[in-house]
């Protein structure tokens, strides 16, 4: 198992030699002529305004969050699928259980609606989960 | 496995352990490198004539006077890759320049080091791991890494929304992919990849290979969540949004150029290898013969086994011109409401299954 991994280890070295090398080689063959206009940041030939490294809205950041969570779990699920065929029934309901737990989890976060992408209605600018508002709203509480 | 016989090999001959098991090593690195870098040139060719195929037209053939692109266009993705080598480097004057050097190596380490797993043969596999699906799945992802680097370090709007949407797309496609890989290590109880492919050996009712995906209604179903995450997790169309030509330029390869531009696209093609090679070998067989007992030698074996990663490839390429490109929302609205709940069933499915009929 070491020799297993340590192969790998060395791999990582072969892996940049081997994209460093033809990096090297154009270094040596192609031209090398900068000037300020080339090394603009491209914008469909408008002038760059300003730079990228700004606030924004990460969409996926709950996506991210729950990612977390079912990425662990199915780390969880690779072992007990080795020895499920040797534990049988009583493996399987307790992966059951484990996975229900999840399940309205799942269940859970998407009737929060944070699996949608667009979370906002803009039209009515209420925040965050305004369509969860207007849609309690009208029924009746 | 073909590591440690030339590890055995080179350790009669020297006498230093550390330096038999680097040039050991680095002896069979370089075959890898060698096939990706062909995989690539190939597959480059063979999607450019079956896209023209697909829409009617002849593709590359070799435009000009003498031997330009070869007949047909054979030499044409040689001639590309040439170019990129005398192409200009540029490196943007706001970006991060670290970063922006390191991303490319970073993507294709983790194509690289996931080529390294793959089952060729009986006799062919360069390291043989006990936990060889659980570890193609963990390298194939440290690309993404890779991926949000280049974006954020290019300083550009277009490769910051490519690389944002990217990874939000690659990190919600690996669950289903993991939850449906679970279904064939429940039905033959190992992780190691040679043992998951003999496990598919023989006939089902005398006629279908025994391989997973016949085996019952649950796994066909989840070889199908499997390959289309998959195709997700490689960035292709339809799911190709992170560098959609027509919103977002390149996406998150807007910035580079040259070879450090090819080395993405090496890592795309290569990537595109590795989860074939992981559906063929979890749910088609691996290198089994798909007609049972006959043409079962090693030599054939990786015969059978590039043929299915190359059916693969072509259906990724099928993809492309048959679906159109999916909306993010839609893409997001696919993994999590309908895979992630089909996938979880699934394991319950498969689960009952093993228990009542075994």
């Amino acid at each position: 198992m070491y020799r297993d991994f340590g192969t790998i280890f060395v791999f990582i070295f072969i892996g940049i030699v081997l994209i460093y090398l033809p990096l090297l080689i154009q270094k040596l063959l192609a031209p090398n002529n900068p000037n300020p206009d080339k090394l603009a940041t491209y914008e469909c030939g408008e002038e760059s305004e300003g730079s990228a490294w700004v606030q924004f809205n990460i969409r996926f950041y709950v996506v991210a969050l729950i990612f977390l969570i079912f990425d662990v779990e199915v780390v969880f699920l690779f072992p007990w699928a080795v020895v499920f065929n040797d534990l049988g029934l009583l493996a399987f309901v307790e992966m059951g259980i484990f996975l229900l737990i999840l399940i309205v989890g799942l269940a859970y976060v998407w009737k929060r609606s944070d699996l949608d992408w667009v979370k906002y209605n803009v039209k009515y600018g209420r925040g965050r989960y305004s369509t969860l508002i207007n849609k309690s709203n009208t029924s009746g509480k | 496995m073909t590591v440690d016989f030339l590890i055995d090999l080179f350790s009669k001959f020297i006498d230093i352990p550390i330096v038999a098991f680097l040039l050991a090593v680095t002896i069979a690195g370089i075959p890898l490198f060698v096939l990706m870098a062909l995989n690539a040139t190939i597959a480059v060719y063979v999607e450019r004539k079956v896209s023209a195929f697909m829409m009617d037209r002849i593709g590359p053939m070799g435009q000009g006077p003498g031997l330009h692109a070869g007949k047909w266009g054979v030499l044409q993705t040689i001639a590309d890759a040439l170019k990129l080598l005398i192409k200009e480097d540029t490196v943007p004057a706001s970006a991060d320049k670290l970063l922006f050097k390191m991303a490319p190596f970073i993507i294709f380490i983790g194509a690289f080091l996931g080529i390294a797993a793959l089952p060729f043969s009986s006799v062919l596999q360069v390291v043989d791991f006990n936990v060889g699906v659980f570890y193609i799945i963990a390298v194939a992802s440290v690309g993404v890494i890779g991926i949000v680097m280049a974006g954020w370090a290019s300083n550009n709007k277009w490769s910051l929304y490519g690389a944002m949407r990217s990874a939000a797309q690659i990190i919600s496609y690996e669950i289903p992919a993991g939850l449906s890989i679970i279904v064939p290590i429940m039905m033959a109880g190992t992780m190691n990849l040679q043992s998951l492919i003999e496990f598919q050996t023989g006939s089902v009712w005398g006629i279908l290979p025994n391989w997973i995906i016949f085996n019952n209604p649950f796994s066909f179903l989840a070889f199908f969540i499997f390959f289309i995450s998959a195709v997700a997790e490689t960035n292709r169309t339809p799911f190709d949004i992170p560098e959609a030509e027509s919103e977002l330029v390149a996406g998150w390869m807007t910035e580079y150029s040259g070879f450090r531009w090819a080395v993405f696209f090496l890592s795309e093609y290569a990537n595109m290898f590795v989860v074939s090679g992981l559906a063929a070998t979890a749910f088609l067989g691996g290198w089994q013969s798909p007609i049972p007992g006959f043409f079962n030698s090693p030599l054939w074996g990786l015969f059978w086994f590039l043929g299915k990663i190359i059916f693969l490839i072509f259906v990724m390429m099928w993809f492309r011109w048959t679906f159109p490109r999916l909306r993010v929302d839609q893409l997001m609205h696919v993994c999590w409401k309908v895979f992630i709940p089909i996938a979880m069933l699934n394991i319950f499915g498969v689960g009952i299954w093993k228990l009542i009929i075994g």
